[in-house]
């Protein structure tokens, strides 16, 4: 049982060393890349079957009881978390056999994304705060290598932007560990559960911004996200459509564990600040999407304002808005990361990324239009897409507790994100080739074997959402009440939760 | 002691800020180096000061006798030390390619040097 909370961390880990040590062999790593990512989806399906029956794991290394050892908790969102994670790897790895080119595979390309994979798993799992920080930088690293990986200028002057800015974020999320270090003599996300009430509410409150602020970053939420634009449009398809699916989701997820985890003493203040942020992340990224013609920087300036739902879904803090964060983190991976696929294939058929220079697509490739409109229109939230019932909860979440504005707000961003996808639709599908331009022969079929599969999968969970809405009501069950998290690291006899702690309730 | 050492993490803090704040990237990079260092002693005056108190546990016991120094900000101190140092000598690296592809390390000519430069559109797959 243990060997399968922390099997997500060491399987990437171990391929990745096994990767470094076959350099130069080009095809052996191909093929060795894919099975390892192949066999992560499989750990985490079963590692989320787990979870479902047994409730929260938690493992203990080196046998150190909590809080002195480090922890891995595995409960419904890591697991969920982890799942998708392996999904998208897998999609992007098939992606990447056609799209990333001999030289970036041979300096390295298949063992960083194996450490990638390592980091982004290991931050979900881990139930210790600077172990997270640990993995944080893990997943920087190779994120960072990656971006820059084949030394284009444009990579080169976007990277400099993402390393800086990710760098500050990492520095204040250590000051503010230190700080609650210093305050509470642990680290043991559980034991801080139990410690932090105990503390002046002021302090836990100045050291729960700092972390919205250094996770903000990592999330790209409004003001934060500027990073985010000017540097995912550079690399390979393969990697940008990694990186929109899973990167900036790992610090909503850092946002959601220690804002229902750790930082619930002052929910009025904390949980009201993250609402705003919310609210403006969504619009300010859906408007400023508007102004751009480059496909991928309209799919970029999406991420941010999709991110801006899930903050909603936090900081309205009820079950019903943590289940459609969780169902909204899950449907916009997948839309978002086959969004940047298609804008690949249809680069390599039209020869570029700007609606200016593209068109005619829907008469030469009608294939390649439908498995666009599924995911588009899924993005925008159209029945009976994935993106309709996500929008669906957390605005159904949003009425629930009265809270009109951002309702409409997220109703109105919904509109404006439909006026993206039909512009993309318009100028790259519908007008015709502009002159001088011709269309270039048709790409591999395996290009679309991701394609087809995450389509599918943002259809599916449109049609039959009633297991992923359930998964999402587990996960909001188990994230407000805390009392759960901190009995499965402590074992049998855990000490009690104190009161006002996991009460539910108290939206702003 | 905790006292002067606050005071010091607070200027390191501040100056790193400042540099970090600069066109120069060159300038970002050591700004960046003192704000990891100020963390690092941020994170060690946090556990507490203690003089000449090694936390070595006598043998025969299971636990050390009397006040030691806490050991555990020093095993985080050390980690973060070696990720800081390898995120600073990836930031150098970066900053050196930057300045051969591009051939400045100014913030504000970035841009313009990109958009001179031939391969600005993407790549060719």
């Amino acid at each position: 049982m243990s060997v399968l909370v922390v099997a997500p961390v060491v399987l990437p880990l171990l391929s990745a060393a096994l990767l470094l040590v076959l350099r130069g062999r080009r095809e052996l790593q191909r093929v060795l890349a894919t099975g390892a990512t192949a066999a992560l989806l499989v750990v985490a399906a079963v590692l989320l079957a787990q979870v479902r029956s047994q409730g929260i794991l938690a493992v203990q290394f080196g046998g150190w009881p909590a809080p002195f050892g480090i922890t891995f908790v595995a409960d419904h969102l890591a697991a969920i978390m982890v799942l998708i994670t392996a999904v998208m790897a897998l999609a992007s790895a098939l992606y990447a056999l056609r799209d990333i080119d001999p030289e970036r595979e041979a300096r390295g390309y298949h063992p960083l994304v194996q450490v990638l994979l390592a980091g982004i798993n290991g931050a979900f799992l881990t139930g210790d705060l600077f172990n997270l920080y640990v993995w944080f930088e893990v997943l920087l690293i190779a994120s960072f290598v990656l971006l820059t990986l084949g030394n284009r200028r444009a990579q080169l002057e976007g990277g400099i932007k993402y390393v800086s800015v990710n760098l500050l974020s990492s520095m204040l999320f250590l000051t503010a560990i230190g700080l609650l270090y210093g305050l509470t003599g642990t680290l043991n996300m559980a034991d801080l559960a139990l410690a932090l009430p105990q503390q002046d509410a002021g302090l836990v409150t100045t050291i729960a911004v700092l972390f919205m602020v250094a996770f903000g970053i990592k999330a790209a939420v409004f003001p934060l996200f500027f990073w985010l634009p000017a540097s995912y449009h550079t690399p390979p398809i393969a990697i940008s459509a990694f990186f929109a699916g899973m990167l900036t989701k790992v610090g909503v997820y850092a946002l959601i564990r220690t804002f229902t985890l750790l930082f619930v003493a002052d929910v009025g203040y904390t949980h009201t600040i993250l609402l705003w942020v919310g609210g403006l992340t969504m619009v300010t990224g859906v408007l400023t999407a508007a102004a751009q013609s480059d496909v991928r920087k309209i799919l970029s300036f999406h991420i941010i304002s999709q991110i801006g739902y899930m903050i909603v879904g936090l900081a309205l803090y009820t079950p019903l808005a943590l289940a459609g964060a969780v169902f909204y983190l899950i449907h916009n991976i997948i839309a978002k990361a086959n969004l940047f696929l298609i804008a690949g294939i249809a680069r390599r058929l039209t020869g570029s990324f700007d609606l200016d220079r593209i068109g005619g697509l829907f008469k030469a490739a009608p294939f390649l239009s439908a498995l666009f409109l599924i995911s588009a229109l899924g993005l925008a939230g159209i029945p009976p897409l994935s993106g309709f019932w996500a929008k669906l909860l957390v605005v159904l979440a949003a009425l629930e507790v009265a809270n009109w504005w951002i309702a409409g707000v997220a109703l109105g961003v919904g509109l404006l994100t439909l006026f993206s996808m039909t512009k993309i639709w318009q100028y790259a599908y519908w007008s015709p080739l502009p002159e001088g331009a011709r269309l270039a022969t048709r790409p591999s079929r395996l290009l679309y074997v991701p394609v087809v599969g995450l389509a599918a999968l943002t259809l599916l969970l449109g049609l039959w959402s009633q297991p992923l809405i359930s998964l999402g009501d587990a996960a909001a069950a188990e994230l407000l009440d805390p009392s759960r998290y901190v009995a499965a690291v402590f074992g049998e006899g855990a000490p009690a939760v104190p009161s006002g702690v996991g009460s539910e309730g108290g939206a702003p | 002691m905790e006292v002067p050492i606050a005071f010091l993490v607070g200027v390191l803090f501040a100056s790193g800020l400042y540099l970090m704040m600069q066109r120069n990237l060159l300038r970002f990079v050591f700004g960046l180096l003192l704000l990891s260092g100020s963390v690092n002693v941020l994170i060690f005056t946090a556990g507490r000061l203690t003089r000449g108190l090694p936390p070595i546990i006598p043998g025969g016991l299971d636990a050390p006798v009397g006040a030691v120094a806490n050991a555990l900000p020093q095993a985080v101190v050390l980690t973060a030390i070696v990720i800081g140092f390898g995120l600073i000598v990836f930031t150098l690296v970066l900053l050196l390619r930057v300045y051969e592809r591009l051939g400045t390390v100014e913030t504000d000519e970035l841009g313009p040097a990109l958009a001179r430069s031939e391969d600005r559109t993407e790549e060719a797959s």
